[in-house]
């Protein structure tokens, strides 16, 4: 066979492989969403689960991974700016700063369940939190942390030279610098990262099985008191979220309707995450537009 | 003027430096403070977790008696039985077996699509495929267990004999969750390929597949290999898709099609109905602490791969 007839079977080879995991994909997100899209309703969306009879709901576990999202942002955040800030400037390259990087990559493939139980033996029963949307979000905040370190100083890094020598140059302090010039600049990235690491925080459900556990009490939308037990603001209150809702019905479901519940709710789940996938994209190049002023 | 003072050197040269003002010398400890504080929350974190994990996983052979040698070699896990058996060999084989299988298939069609965006298409290729990747990355694992239970293994009981469940289930779901990360990494590596390389072959006359095949693998090869061992390191740690598809019966299957366990499967049904501190509980930890070891080994890898690969 000639170099020139390789040439040309193998082109076709790669074009299909790459055509297949487009197909894949295409086909995923359609199984997926014309499977569950008929179950999907505005009784579905806000009615409580059932546990033996057909026709529950996924309302709280939808209130609870939302608000589950926001409590690990709270915490990861300004976390992860810090250490990232930490790692893209103060960190002098070292064997000290190598090791650091060291334990963030570490951090970042430690398995999803191992934190989980981590979160489960220090959270839930060292510390006293029990199963609760708070000790889940720290689960999940050990979990996001490297992410967001990450994001920070890739988007630290991105920012020109000139820009941070000019402010320090003009006598304003290191953190001044950071804070006023450089982080300006970075935040459309730090941005568009954070908005997609929440997509991954809202579908994450091995770390919570053990940390927000996996049922969900009554919960009263009328009561607003963040102490009460039954209030949804309560962050103390044992948490079912929608990732874990689909892993519970799906491998123990008792109601007969059971594969429908779980392909309206993996539905819900893809288009909040495909949501989060697009606002983080369209929010990023806007902000971008904004802070460069390019067109 | 106070801000400014003459200083003088040793030679008697004199030079006007800037003295940093209080409120200069403030911003810059709180944020050093700050920023100091954030990382040793990371590293006692860290630290913490290998704590936790190791004191509970050791219990077993330091409180229970079991030896690390049953524990890694013996094929029967009967924790209520009389007497309790520890056997956690069908959980390491099952999860070694689905993560390599997983890595297998995913590689080729992982460095494919890379090729497809870099060499083939690098602009429509990159424009197209690039976001499908990351929408591939972004499905949470629990859809993908629904999907591999709704057609998986439905398809692959049509198929093969068996209840479809096991080992193939598995890995095959797996290689999709971890197709993003070969990709990722292989395309990152094959787009920083310093131009010169491909020019000088194409200009000795030779075909793109020839330069592909012959320059452009051999000299990514340690990357390519990176990608590959983190997104076995993925598949090896995975446990809500696997646990969904793969059957949990506590035994070494005799084909690809019948039910097994992995170490991550086991942890999840089992912990929550175990009493903290009995044996069959800190067994379970101890299976923990062998993925806490896999993930470092793991680790270790990608950091020789990537010194090898700096070279």
């Amino acid at each position: 066979m000639s170099a020139k007839t390789v040439n040309r079977i193998a082109t076709a080879v790669i074009v299909l492989v790459a055509a297949f995991i487009v197909l894949l994909l295409a086909g995923l997100l359609g199984y997926i969403i014309v499977r569950g899209f008929g179950h999907i309703s505005w009784d579905f969306l806000t009615s409580a689960p059932e546990t033996i009879k057909a026709g529950g709901g996924i309302g709280p576990q939808l209130f609870n991974s939302l608000f589950l999202l926001v409590l690990t942002m709270i915490i990861t955040v300004p976390l992860g700016l810090g250490a990232g800030i930490y790692m893209s400037q103060y960190a002098k390259p070292g064997r000290l700063t190598d090791s650091i990087r060291l334990v963030v990559e570490v951090l970042s493939s430690f398995p999803s369940i191992v934190v989980g139980l981590f979160g489960l033996l220090v959270f839930v029963n060292l510390l006293g939190f029990g199963f609760s949307l708070f000790s889940g979000a720290l689960a999940l905040t050990v979990f996001n942390l490297p992410l967001m370190v990450r994001i920070t100083e890739q988007a630290l890094a991105g920012v020109p030279r000139e820009q941070k020598e000019a402010s320090l140059a003009l006598g304003l302090s290191r953190w001044k610098t950071i804070t006023s010039v450089m982080l300006p600049i970075a935040v459309p990235a730090i941005v568009t990262g954070t908005i997609l690491a929440s997509g991954r925080v809202f579908g994450e459900a091995a770390a919570l099985l053990f940390t927000a556990g996996m049922s969900s009490p009554r919960l009263d939308f009328t009561d607003w008191n963040p102490f009460s037990p039954f209030s949804p603001l309560n962050p103390f209150r044992p948490a079912e979220t929608l990732a874990v809702h689909i892993w519970k019905v799906n491998s123990e479901g008792l109601a007969p309707d059971a594969a429908e519940i779980a392909a309206g709710a993996s539905a819900v789940l893809i288009i909040m995450v495909l949501l989060f996938n697009f606002t983080a994209r369209w929010f990023g190049r806007a902000l971008y537009r904004k802070f460069t002023a390019t067109k | 003027m106070d801000q400014w003072a003459v200083k003088q050197d040793g030679n008697n040269k004199q030079s006007l430096t800037r003295k940093p003002s209080k409120q200069h010398i403030r911003e810059e400890w709180v944020g050093r403070i700050f920023t100091t504080l954030c990382i040793l929350f990371l590293i006692v974190t860290i630290v913490a977790m290998v704590y936790f994990v190791a004191s509970r996983g050791l219990s077993t052979f330091f409180k229970n008696g079991v030896s690390i040698g049953d524990l890694l070699t013996g094929l029967k896990w009967a924790p209520e039985g009389e007497p309790a058996l520890f056997g956690a060999l069908p959980f390491i084989f099952g999860s070694f077996s689905t993560s390599l299988l997983a890595a297998l298939i995913a590689a080729p069609l992982g460095c494919c699509a890379a090729i497809f965006m870099t060499q083939i298409m690098p602009g429509a290729g990159r424009r197209y495929m690039q976001p499908v990747i990351e929408l591939l990355a972004g499905i949470p694992s629990v859809v993908y267990g629904f999907v591999g239970l709704s057609v998986i293994v439905p398809m692959l009981r049509n198929i093969f004999p068996g209840q479809g469940i096991g080992i193939a289930a598995g890995s095959l779901v797996l290689s999709v969750m971890i197709l993003p990360t070969i990709t990722t990494i292989a395309t990152d590596a094959l787009a920083s390929l310093p131009s010169g390389l491909k020019e000088g072959s194409f200009a000795l006359g030779a075909t793109r597949w020839q330069t592909i095949y012959r320059i452009v693998i051999p000299t990514t090869l340690p990357a390519l290999l990176t990608g590959v061992v983190l997104g076995m390191s993925r598949a090896f740690g995975e446990a809500l898709a696997v646990q969904m598809v793969i059957g949990n019966a506590p035994h070494i299957p005799r084909s690809l099609f019948e039910s097994a366990s992995t170490l991550t499967s086991v942890i999840t049904l089992s912990m929550g109905n175990t009493i903290t501190g009995s044996a069959h509980n800190n067994a379970l930890w101890s299976l923990a602490l062998i993925l806490l070891m896999m993930t470092f080994v793991f680790v270790f890898i990608v950091r020789f791969l990537e010194r090898r690969n700096k070279r």
